[in-house]
């Protein structure tokens, strides 16, 4: 993984510092809150309902253990012995003191760690494929693409007042686990005719209050000119993104409202601008940067076919876990480990420091000081022998961390919600937690198969409800909490809006529609291997809606 | 007029305030100064806006509440939620909030 060169520390040292002296000017009173409030969001620090939040980068979701242990040390010490992985692959504080945060960002530098762009009208963290460089099915490693777009967007004089936040994502394979398409730019990494590398550009995808799959601006943008493309997108949207109404502010509305193809003309007028200027992409930089980014020397694991499937014969549970959540790696003596965060009625994404500590010990001891996060809330070990996996496993049970359920429909994404979100209506882990222990039985899970369920607390959609395929919106209404359901979302290469079924549900309610459309759906599938995404866009919206609200049910 | 009580988030630490009968910054609701007419909303209003200025608390605000055989009783969840805490177990040693309180 990449490693800071001396720029890299003597910057983050130096931002460390000049927080530092900002937070004890603003505890002395010689700093006002309207001044402090935008520093200290430059540095990741939200107020939240309960306390001050720390939201901690977690470039392209990479880390290796020795950073994991240092996220553990920050929640032992300056939390309440617990962090939160988010749908950005990064960790959240809920309980930090504004006066411990100097230490807190000191301690963090010292792994190569900080919380700079996690907040704020910027660039924010890149997020990438969190099976990049492992998986079978990946054209190119992903993640220098991100790093590249880290270190050009790292302060970036230009853009670090937009009209509004920025997200990038960046996947290496046709099978898109990056959710690009509902991003601000999604890359898709891919290889022309040629067998060059270069990327198709997506522009103007997001969710929140108005969600928009992001169009196809580009189809094969050549490697080098990746930077320059970039930023001439930038300039576009710098200039004519709105800034009269935070609600029109991000670039999907720009591209909804200027047309696809006119915003595409625009870039490429400035990009002819930029093509040849310093911009463009030296080859051996982008092989220098691909270098720290290479597999590990893994060496050959054979015995690990014959141990697999003596070991998957004698333990169900090990069977069903290595079914679920191992997923072939592109060296075939290998797997890569999806550590479920989603144990059965638990909080999705919350890690206390003592499995942070376990995951750390794991991925040290099994699989080459490598972590990942995924945008779904889990954590990866995405190089692990399969002669490791028996070990692996043993050492995951009985910690909350051995759940076989990734992709299943307790492999739940909730946003933090009202017990913790000042911007949230209603709650979401606690309706996460019920549907999780509703259909947590292992064997009730394997029959209902892929499902994806995703709940936010709010329209902002931190939790991904819109690409869910069954999402939940908390909102208010007359005082109560109230969840609309929406059917037939998805965030990967066949990206759709999730339409919402009908009216919404009080919270007592909600997993009874849940166990409802479930079943509805066992019961119209073609056969097992048609998941529900499959079937719903198949049969459409009304069998759910008949069963919800009965056979008079009128289109939502 | 509905009652109502000044909040607030603590700046040293961000945890959730009251302002309690003796003008102290309380971290239970239940002590809190509740304002029953026009006049003593306002002087809420100043107090707020004093301390806000003065660097010891943040995002202050009047909030709703109802009081009931002596229990004072946000009428939004989410203050209810801030007065209470997260309403599920979250870590260990930390109480969970009163379902009774959250929901009733």
């Amino acid at each position: 993984m990449y490693r800071y060169d001396e720029f890299d520390h003597a910057f983050v040292a130096e931002r460390v510092a000049q927080f530092r002296d900002q937070v004890e000017r603003r505890l002395s009173g010689e700093l006002a809150e309207d001044a402090f409030k935008p520093l200290r969001l430059m540095n990741g620090v939200y107020l939240q309902l309960h306390a001050y939040m720390l939201r901690i980068a977690i470039p392209y979701g990479t880390l290796n253990s020795k950073q994991m242990r240092m996220l553990a040390h920050v929640a032992r010490t300056y939390d309440r012995g617990y962090g939160h992985f988010t749908t950005r692959q990064n960790l959240q504080f809920n309980w930090p003191k504004l006066s411990d945060m100097p230490a807190v960002l000191h301690d963090l530098s010292t792994v190569e760690m900080h919380a700079i762009q996690t907040s704020g009208n910027c660039i924010r963290n890149v997020t990438a494929d969190h099976f990049a460089g492992a998986a079978a099915d990946e054209v190119a490693d992903p993640r220098p693409y991100a790093e590249i777009l880290r270190q050009w967007s790292s302060v970036h004089p230009e853009f670090s007042l937009l009209p509004r936040k920025f997200k990038i994502a960046v996947t290496g394979a046709e099978r898109d686990r990056a959710a690009i398409q509902v991003h601000d730019i999604g890359l898709h990494l891919k290889k022309n005719d040629k067998g060059e590398i270069g990327f198709a550009v997506y522009v103007g995808g997001g969710q929140g209050r108005t969600p928009m799959i992001a169009k196809l601006i580009r189809d094969f943008l050549p490697e080098e000119d990746l930077l320059s493309y970039t930023t001439a997108v930038m300039r576009v949207y710098n200039l004519h993104g709105r800034r009269d109404n935070k609600y029109k502010a991000r670039i999907k509305i720009l591209v909804h409202e200027t047309g696809a193809e006119e915003l595409a003309r625009q870039v490429e007028v400035e990009f002819a601008q930029l093509k040849d200027s310093e911009l463009k992409l030296p080859d051996a930089d982008v092989q220098a940067i691909t270098r720290y980014f290479a597999l590990p020397d893994m060496p050959e694991r054979p015995e690990g076919w014959e141990s697999l499937a003596r070991w998957k014969k004698a333990d169900e549970d090990f069977a069903r876990w290595v079914q679920q959540n191992v997923q072939p790696h592109k060296n075939p003596d290998y797997g890569m480990v999806t550590i479920s965060l989603k144990p059965i009625g638990g909080i999705p994404g919350d890690a206390t420091d003592a499995q942070m500590e376990i995951v750390a010990d794991i991925a040290e001891e099994f699989a080459f000081d490598e972590i990942r996060v995924s945008h779904e809330q889990n954590l990866i070990l995405p190089h692990v022998a399969l002669a490791d996996l028996e070990s692996v496993f043993r050492r995951l049970q009985g910690t909350g961390l051995e759940t076989a359920n990734a992709g299943l429909i307790t492999d739940i994404i909730a946003c933090p919600g009202l017990d913790y979100c000042a911007l949230a209506n209603a709650r979401s882990i606690p309706l996460a937690q019920e549907i999780s222990s509703r259909f947590g039985s292992a064997e009730r899970q394997a029959e209902i198969g892929e499902l994806k369920i995703k709940i936010s607390g709010c329209i902002n959609a931190c939790g991904h409800h819109h690409v869910g395929h069954i999402g939940l919106l908390g909102v208010e209404k007359k005082g109560a909490e109230l969840y609309q359901i929406t059917l037939g979302g998805s965030g990967d290469e066949h990206t759709s809006i999730g339409e919402i079924v009908g009216r919404g549900f009080d919270p007592d309610k909600v997993t009874d529609a849940i166990e409802t459309i479930v079943n509805t759906y066992l019961g119209l599938r073609l056969d097992p291997s048609e998941i529900f995404l499959a079937a719903y866009r198949r049969v459409g919206p009304q069998p759910f809606k008949d069963a919800l609200y009965g056979s008079a049910a009128e289109a939502a | 007029m509905v009652d109502k009580v000044l909040t607030a988030n603590r700046l040293t630490d961000g945890i959730s305030v009251w302002l309690d009968a003796n003008g102290q910054w309380s971290t239970s609701l239940q002590g809190a100064l509740v304002a029953r007419h026009p006049e003593a909303v306002a002087a809420l209003e100043a107090i707020g806006k004093r301390a806000y200025a003065e660097n010891k608390v943040v995002d202050v605000n009047v909030i709703d509440v109802q009081e009931t055989e002596g229990v004072l009783w946000p009428l939004r969840l989410r203050e209810r939620i801030r007065a209470e805490g997260p309403t599920m177990e979250y870590a260990p040693g930390y109480p969970i909030a009163d379902p009774k309180f959250i929901d009733a």
